[in-house]
């Protein structure tokens, strides 16, 4: 499982830090930063609500 | 899942309707699901249509979530665009459109907002709400003709609207009837710099004043007197006064509705009628987080939370659970990210930071955080709403202020 930000869509809206705040940060630039892209499969559920969270879709989850 | 429901209707073919059908599908539901909408497109995204869309180099039309071709295809719906719903009958379990009916196990209703009508401008060329495509194609093409624009009402669709226009260099009037802007969604002691925001930004702010009469010629609108008996020159009239639920068409089917008409729900958003349930602008739901203080949103966030939620706990009764929904809305003025997450019902809103371009707010009720408002805290906004969730003391949310501000340094 893997995660990806496309940083051109981000407008740094923060939803996916509510949802998992150890995985996705806001950074100085105003957007995403993610600190682990890969997590572990028993996190999938948080990740899935980051992803559906996040207004302008720039989330998606690989398997 | 355990369900014997194989018929799934969704009305309202927009977020919280399509996150419906998202989350069936991504639960497994192999029934059939019809997505009634009474828009003539697929499913497509609002929050642009008063930011990016209204930009001198924005694309000329508004592209869908997903083509219909996907919607029919991938997720297996039986999409029935330009098709309003015209009446539920739940003892027979049956959706009335026109002179069809269609037949459901599960409803999941989610026919949003429609922006308020203003009587003394119905029917004046010029005149538009904003709530659709069209209409948002409309007020483009009118800021590209240069048009003199006046707003009437300074909410955040409004607000935007009136971004827009200035970043083109165009005259803009807001005219708004409360002697502050906003002061609903975010408190009077906030609501004093949202007016600093467009003033600084050159937007002609008339605040406790309201358009008296509309003036218009062959070719639409010409301008606005005032209740203080100023006339307003303008050929583009944008409406920024709110919107109401959608639900003309459930009047007489004996749902409970609230008195703006919103479908009341529980926790779990299930109406009192069996299997049917109710998500996004259209809904009144009960805040867990915020001692069960009943609302209705009309936010991004909430409406694709409650969207997917509805279809997962239709499905999956046994397994639903209260939502635990903090509300969430950002908004963009003059080049400026305004953040509010969580509820401005408070006991207090105290200003952390008044300077307007790093501008924070925190709401208390009780000895608890409920609330915070920010203007470009991107960093920081859900730091709050972390406390915001787990009910922290208001305390915890001064001292996260504090060490923000002390990283800053
Ligand atoms: C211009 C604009 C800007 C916005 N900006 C922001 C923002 O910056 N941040 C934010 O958080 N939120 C914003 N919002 C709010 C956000 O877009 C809404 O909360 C969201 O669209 C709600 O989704 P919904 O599916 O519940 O309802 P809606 O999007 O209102 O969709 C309801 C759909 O149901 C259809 N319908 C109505 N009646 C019927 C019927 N009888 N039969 C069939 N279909 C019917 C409607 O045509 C519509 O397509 C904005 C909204 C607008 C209009
Ligand atoms: S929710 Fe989306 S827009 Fe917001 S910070 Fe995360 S990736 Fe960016």
């Amino acid at each position: 499982m893997r995660i990806v930000a496309d940083i051109g869509q981000c407008e740094g809206l923060g939803m996916c830090e509510a949802m998992a705040p150890d995985i996705f940060e806001v950074g100085p630039e105003g957007h995403v930063v993610i600190h682990d892209a890969s997590p572990d499969e028993s996190r999938r559920q948080d990740l899935q609500a980051a992803v559906d969270a996040c207004p302008v879709l720039a989330l998606t989850m690989q398997d | 899942m355990t369900t014997d429901l194989r018929r799934l209707v969704v009305v309202g073919a927009s977020l919280a309707g399509l996150r419906a059908v998202e989350a069936a599908r991504r639960a497994g539901f192999t029934g059939s699901i019809t997505l009634i909408g009474a828009e003539r497109s697929a499913p497509y995204d609002r929050p642009p249509l008063s930011k990016a869309l209204l930009r001198a180099d924005a694309p000329a039309s508004v592209s869908p979530f997903h083509t219909e071709e996907h919607l029919r295809t991938e997720l297996g719906v039986d999409l029935r665009c330009g098709a309003p719903a015209t009446g539920l009958d739940i003892d027979h379990r049956r959706v009335l459109v026109g002179a069809d009916r269609v037949d459901y196990d599960g409803l999941i209703i989610a026919t949003g907002a429609a922006a308020n009508a203003w009587p003394l401008g119905a029917g004046v060329p010029g005149v538009h709400p904003l709530r659709t495509a069209v209409d948002a194609l409309a007020i483009r093409a009118a800021l590209d003709a240069g048009k003199r624009v006046a707003v009437i009402g300074a909410g955040f669709i409004g607000s935007e609207v009136a971004s827009a226009a200035r970043a083109r260099d165009l005259p803009v009037t807001v005219i708004e009837a409360a002697p502050q802007p906003l002061t609903r969604s975010v408190g009077p002691s906030v609501a004093d710099v949202l007016t600093g925001l467009h003033r600084s930004a050159g937007v002609d702010l008339r605040v406790g004043t309201q358009v008296t009469e509309v003036h218009q010629n062959a070719s639409g609108v010409t301008g606005l007197t005032l209740g203080d008996g100023n006339y307003l020159p303008a050929e583009l009239v944008v409406l920024g006064i709110g919107a109401r639920p959608a639900t003309g068409w459930l009047r007489d089917s004996g749902l409970a509705l609230h008195r703006d008409g919103g479908v009341l729900v529980d926790a779990t958003l299930a109406t009192r009628a069996p299997g049917v349930y109710a998500a996004g602008d259209v809904a009144h739901a009960p805040l867990s987080v915020f001692d069960d203080e009943v609302v209705r949103l009309e936010h991004w966030t909430s409406a694709a939370e409650q969207g997917a939620a509805a279809a997962r706990h239709l499905l999956d009764p046994d397994t639903a659970r209260p939502l635990q929904t903090v509300p969430y809305f950002w908004s963009d003025w003059h080049g400026h990210r305004l953040q509010f997450v969580g509820v401005p019902t408070a006991d207090e809103a105290r200003v952390i930071r008044p300077e307007p371009e790093q501008f924070l707010a925190l709401y208390r009720r009780g000895d608890r955080v409920v609330g915070a408002f920010t203007v470009n805290g991107q960093r920081e906004i859900m730091r709050y709403r972390r406390h915001i969730v787990g009910h922290a003391p208001f305390e915890d949310a001064l001292a996260e202020a504090g060490a923000h501000d002390r990283a800053a340094v």
